[in-house]
């Protein structure tokens, strides 16, 4: 890269100055992201023939389409993933509509705050929490017992609606701020001037809000969406042994059993899933990465 | 439907409890993590067996906070931890955002949305690259000039440094967004009336960029603190709390849990209302 330093007077202009300023930049990068994930592939793609001996191959991804386990591991997370951003959207619109639309003044920063809070604690913490509401012997069960709902304290863990539950709730922030910023540029006076001339609580809502949201909504979706895939703390602890989420996979390669090829391939396979998830999402919204990112 | 135009008693009813809803189920595992850190008894269950402090100061043939030595270690080692990722994400993220807004260079928008990308790369993914990365240096290392690189293998500074990794991203996104609303034309003014660069730096651009300094160091502590995946797959022999939390929760929960837990929510409540104090400090 050739650097420039421009006209003006607030450009560093010395050698040194700019060197200073892209040396941090491209360490980082190259160093950090670039190299570290071009090793990542190198290792996916070989195999071990002999102790200490490798050798080019596609046998760590062959065993990941020949191992039933693994792929169906991997459309299962896809797919969960994909029902808790639908769920977390669901579950936030009205919310950040409320808000944005319907609370004035000292109430609508002080909500907008109290969506900040619980995000601003560790997501161990919350975690915990769930843990302690929803095990067989924790407050959920005791009260479904003492409202007389069930005979026996009943175990909410370790399904795959705890997943979910728990997926969502650590989601909704980062759906919350995203739509709530597209809504707060929605003017009103179009809401308005469609109720007068008619137009119902459904139509204004698909006709108007949802096409002036969708930069908002797209934002969300695919954060949500990224950060649910890579997930590992939430479905370990509230799926238990049967949460099937691949980040575990990964976990299990890498950690467990030393097979780092095998789990670079995973590592791989996951990438390029999230990748194509949010670059389909940008596809499908007309959006632009920085775009996104920078409203996120 | 909109404040300004007429909702039915039915509407507003639903809508107001459809959000305290929301909020009831957003508080609910705090509340509870909160009560069970005082209840009596030696699992965090119901039914409330009285208050006690136990849990912190410890009691007969129990462990408090305060003295459960373990936990109280990698509280410090995420503090340490944190510590690196603020200086270095804070020093990094400035220097990236003065390349960002003040020199002009081929490939300039490529290099923006690079800095943008380990934000989409997932947590685990980031760790392990650098994992086998940093590995493999070390190899080469011991392999070719004879030197056991220590820092290369799983421990703190690959915490470090895997942490630092993506939340640089965020540093310099919230350092650039304050430079560029900056007018050059104060340091102009300053370099007219015969003020050195540095000194420029110094009294007039530093202090505008502070608040979005100090935010970003903000964030980034509280990030590095609360990260889990990144650190779970480069951690070594002393855990920072997230993971050592992790292993216990597998294990079965102790109230002790609850009163870190405690601790930790009090001191980012903490931690969020001195940064909402100051507006400017505020990054959108």
């Amino acid at each position: 890269m050739t650097a420039t330093a421009s006209a003006d007077l607030a450009a560093p202009r010395t050698r040194l100055a700019l060197f200073l300023l892209f040396a941090p930049a491209l360490i980082w990068l190259l160093g950090l992201i670039v190299l570290p994930h071009v090793d990542l592939a190198a290792l996916s793609l070989r195999a071990r023939v002999a102790p200490r001996t490798y050798e080019f191959s596609f046998a760590n991804y062959r065993t990941f389409i020949d191992e039933p386990l693994y792929w169906h591991t991997f459309v299962r997370t896809a797919a969960m993933s994909i029902i808790a951003t639908a769920c977390t959207l669901l579950i936030a619109f009205p919310t950040a509509w409320y808000i944005v639309k319907i609370a004035r003044g000292q109430a609508k920063s002080m909500l907008l705050v109290l969506c900040l809070i619980p995000f601003w604690v560790s997501e161990t913490v919350r975690t915990l929490g769930w843990m302690i509401l929803l095990r067989e012997s924790g407050v959920v069960p005791h009260f479904l017992v003492a409202l007389g709902i069930t005979a026996q304290p009943v175990e909410l863990l370790y399904h795959d609606a705890t997943i979910l539950v728990g997926l969502v709730y650590t989601s909704l922030l980062f759906m919350i701020v995203p739509l709530a910023n597209a809504l707060e540029s929605l003017d009103d006076a179009l809401i308005e001037a469609a109720y007068d001339l008619g137009g119902n609580a459904w139509s204004i809502l698909r006709q108007i809000v949802i096409p002036h949201a969708a930069p908002g909504i797209a934002a969300g979706s695919i954060v949500v969406f990224m950060l649910t895939l890579g997930n590992y703390l939430t479905p370990t602890l509230l799926g238990g042994k049967n949460s099937l989420w691949f980040t575990e996979q990964i976990y299990a390669q890498f950690i467990t059993r030393f097979n780092w090829e095998q789990g670079a391939a995973f590592g791989f396979l996951l990438l390029m899933l999230s990748t194509a998830i949010v670059w389909l999402g940008l596809a499908v919204s007309g959006q632009r990465f920085g775009d996104v990112m920078r409203r996120a | 439907m909109i404040h300004s135009l007429p909702r039915s008693l039915l509407t507003r009813a639903a809508s107001g409890a459809y959000v305290a809803s929301f909020f009831a189920f957003l508080f609910l595992p705090l509340i509870v993590v909160a009560v069970f850190a005082f209840n009596d008894a030696n699992y965090p269950a119901p039914p409330w067996r009285g208050f006690t402090a136990d849990w912190f100061i410890g009691g007969v043939g129990r462990v408090g906070l305060f003295a459960d030595r373990p936990l109280l270690a990698s509280l410090g080692t995420s503090a340490i931890v944190a510590a690196w990722v603020t200086v270095l994400s804070v020093a990094v993220g400035a220097a990236n955002a003065f390349l960002l807004e003040r020199v002009r260079f081929r490939g300039k928008s490529l290099l923006a949305l690079a800095m943008l990308a380990p934000l989409v790369i997932p947590g685990v993914i980031l760790g392990i690259s650098i994992l086998a990365f940093a590995s493999r240096l070390a190899q080469f290392a011991d392999d070719f000039i004879g030197v056991e690189l220590e820092f290369l293998r799983p421990g703190l500074p690959l915490v470090v440094i895997g942490q630092f990794s993506y939340i640089v991203s965020i540093a310099t996104l919230m350092i650039a967004a304050r430079l560029k609303r900056f007018d050059t034309t104060l340091e102009e003014a300053a370099l007219n009336l015969g003020a050195s660069r540095a000194g420029v730096l110094r009294t007039i651009t530093l202090p505008y960029l502070q608040p979005a300094l100090v935010g970003a160091g903000a964030i980034a502590f509280l990030m590095s603190f609360e990260n889990f995946n990144t650190t779970l797959m480069l951690v070594g022999s002393d855990p920072p709390l997230t993971v050592m939390m992790y292993g216990r929760m597998r294990e079965g929960a102790s109230p002790v849990l609850n009163a870190v837990s405690l601790f930790l929510m009090i001191a980012s409540a903490l931690l969020a209302l001195a940064l909402l104090q100051r507006p400017d400090a505020r990054q959108d």
